[in-house]
């Protein structure tokens, strides 16, 4: 998996991902206008398998959860910044899109490859042949990533093992 | 075992996680109390979600569900999502279903239902309200709650702790909006960074329970994913006078004073004065006095955060024999009824009526941009609520300042932003 690295500054609002104005619409519309003004472009060039690189306390703003969905509709592999708001990070893993904590992640530059392990959490740069560490994911959020979220992951017939109430 | 040190947050979800021990960062899984939901993130967005699992809900006992946003239904799509809403109450067999009684955040305590040590999750932004118990409650979104119906389980980032400690006493005509405006002031609305946010030290401990609520509140505006304050004596009686058990041993939800904390802020309560936060962010908060004359068109008192019967007291000390200015209005909107009824019996709500107030159903209302008092195009309103962004509670071009009710109320009586030390009479003096 090494997918084109989309870089953005700190503090990257919810209405940035998914704006105010366009919340009426189905996710596809929602995606469409997706960093619209941050990365003008985006939504049209973004391919699955892409990363984006972000500053600190991405996701800021509203509890609006088509922040993390129109990331994870467009094929975003996975977020890395410094940083998250904590509710778009709980949105994050509960809609599949993985979340990387990594204070290193100004280090990776526009048109570098990558690879991620999420298990282990390191971030392996193809380019620089760096490896940047982020803490490990636990098993419930490597799980949810798996499944494609927490609904698909909570389906009746879903295979997926249950969260243990003593402890992840 | 010896255990090391924790924080009163970390306790609470160490408890929910089944575990003696948790470290801030730590990601844990939970067991839930507690779910509250209302007829806004509820039902119509849950159901759904637990259709697509294949799902039921794990314990309905264990749910609470509310109607206060599309109360009163005044169109056809708010009368179809209530409809919907008790549908499912009756389907799913949920007996803690509070129907048009009032704001959920302010309707659950009178039920006793929000208990120290409990572990809560709420489908709304302010759900930190219920740590003014001792209970972790934090909101999340539809497809959070969804899972949480669905297994009565969460996830969980143990959160680090920021501690308000605010030495001294409050003056006369101040009030924990004031305290949580200065601190919006101080820190910004990010200032909370997520993490679990504890007031304590004597002006919290001498504030009773409705205005620990309004504090805890408010901690969404702050940017935390809860807000704390260690139960004593005044929670438990007042959970008891309500209906609700407290376990033998909850003095040992409180902090350990050797625990590590992420920030630790010292304040003293007798050198905040009245707060009013300017538009458009409860951040842009600075003391009554810096504000020159400025015009206002209308005063609201209403809200979760806002309308409590403290809430109505405070504004009554004020409006007692008075009227409000030519030209302003003064909607009240009790935020329960239960609060209302006390209100009606012990005088409160005549002072406001006598004054000018106009009376609007128990409901989030106008605070969450909602039912026909929306505000118009250029109201200038003062408000007792928690959120004054652009557009929140009606028209763009509406401007809202935030303040106690103490200050809404005399702003209401001069027309204009007041100081509302003035109007207290000394014999009532806090």
């Amino acid at each position: 998996m090494s997918g084109r690295i989309w870089k953005l500054g700190a503090n990257i609002d919810t209405d940035a991902l998914a704006p105010g104005k366009v919340m009426h619409l189905p996710i596809e519309g929602i995606a469409s206008h997706c960093l619209e003004e941050a990365l003008p472009g985006f939504s049209a060039a973004v391919r699955p398998g892409d990363f984006i690189v972000a500053g600190e306390n991405f996701g800021i703003g509203s509890s609006r959860e088509q922040a993390a969905e129109a990331l994870r509709h467009l094929g975003v592999r996975a977020v890395i910044a410094p940083s998250f708001a904590g509710i778009f990070y709980r949105n994050a893993f509960n809609l599949g899109l993985p979340a990387l904590i990594c204070a290193a992640a100004d280090r990776i530059r526009e048109g570098d490859r990558i690879e991620t392990d999420l298990a282990t959490g390191q971030i392996r740069n193809l380019t620089t042949q760096e490896v940047l560490v982020t803490p490990a994911l636990p098993p419930l959020l490597t799980d949810l990533i798996s499944a494609g979220g927490l609904v698909a992951y909570l389906r009746a017939d879903s295979t997926a093992p249950r969260p243990d109430p003593a402890g992840a | 075992m010896t255990t090391a040190p924790q924080t009163l947050a970390q306790k609470l979800v160490a408890r929910a996680a089944g575990r003696a021990h948790v470290l801030p960062g730590e990601i844990v899984t939970a067991s839930v109390d507690l779910a509250m939901i209302h007829d806004s993130g509820g039902p119509r967005r849950v159901r759904p979600l637990l259709a697509q699992m294949g799902r039921k809900i794990w314990d309905p006992s264990r749910v609470a569900l509310v109607t206060d946003h599309f109360v009163p239904a005044d169109t056809e799509a708010s009368r179809a999502i209530l409809e919907l809403t008790r549908e499912f109450a009756r389907i799913e067999g949920i007996a803690k279903f509070y129907d048009q009684q009032g704001i959920c955040h302010a309707v659950l305590p009178q039920h006793g239902l929000v208990q120290p040590g409990m572990f809560i999750v709420g489908g709304d932004s302010h759900s930190p309200t219920g740590g003014a118990f001792g209970a972790y409650m934090f909101g999340v979104g539809a497809t959070d709650m969804a899972g949480v119906l669905a297994l009565g389980q969460t996830w969980l980032t143990v959160p680090q702790t920021i501690t308000m400690e605010f030495a001294g006493r409050l003056g006369p005509g101040l009030s924990a909006k004031d305290i949580m405006l200065f601190l919006c002031g101080r820190f910004g609305m990010g200032g909370g960074k997520s993490q679990a946010v504890e007031y304590c030290g004597p002006a919290i401990a001498a504030l009773p329970m409705q205005e620990r609520m309004t504090l805890a509140n408010m901690t969404a505006e702050l940017g935390g994913q809860t807000g704390l304050i260690a139960p004593d004596a005044v929670t438990v009686a007042h959970i008891l006078a309500h209906g609700g058990a407290v376990e033998a041993d909850w003095q040992r939800w409180h902090s350990d004073a050797d625990a590590p904390r992420l920030e630790h802020h010292r304040f003293d309560a007798a050198e905040i004065a009245p707060q009013v936060a300017a538009p458009h962010s409860p951040a842009n908060s600075r003391p009554v006095g810096d504000y020159d004359p400025t015009p206002l068109d209308l005063a609201y008192i209403g809200a979760c955060t806002g309308a409590k019967l403290a809430d109505m007291r405070m504004a009554a000390r004020v409006l007692r024999g008075r009227r409000i200015a030519r030209g302003m209005r003064m909607l009240l909107a009790p935020a329960t009824l239960r609060d209302q009824n006390i209100a009606a019996e012990e005088g409160t709500l005549g002072i406001l009526t006598d004054a000018g107030a106009e009376l609007l159903p128990n409901a989030c209302g106008i605070c969450a941009g909602y039912g026909s008092a929306r505000l118009g195009e250029n109201v200038r309103a003062i408000s007792t609520t928690a959120r004054n962004f652009r557009g929140r509670m009606g028209a763009d071009s509406s401007q809202v300042w935030l303040a106690s009710p103490y200050t809404v109320a005399a702003s209401a009586i001069e027309g204009r932003i007041a100081d509302p030390r003035a109007y207290l009479d000394p014999e009532g003096a806090a």
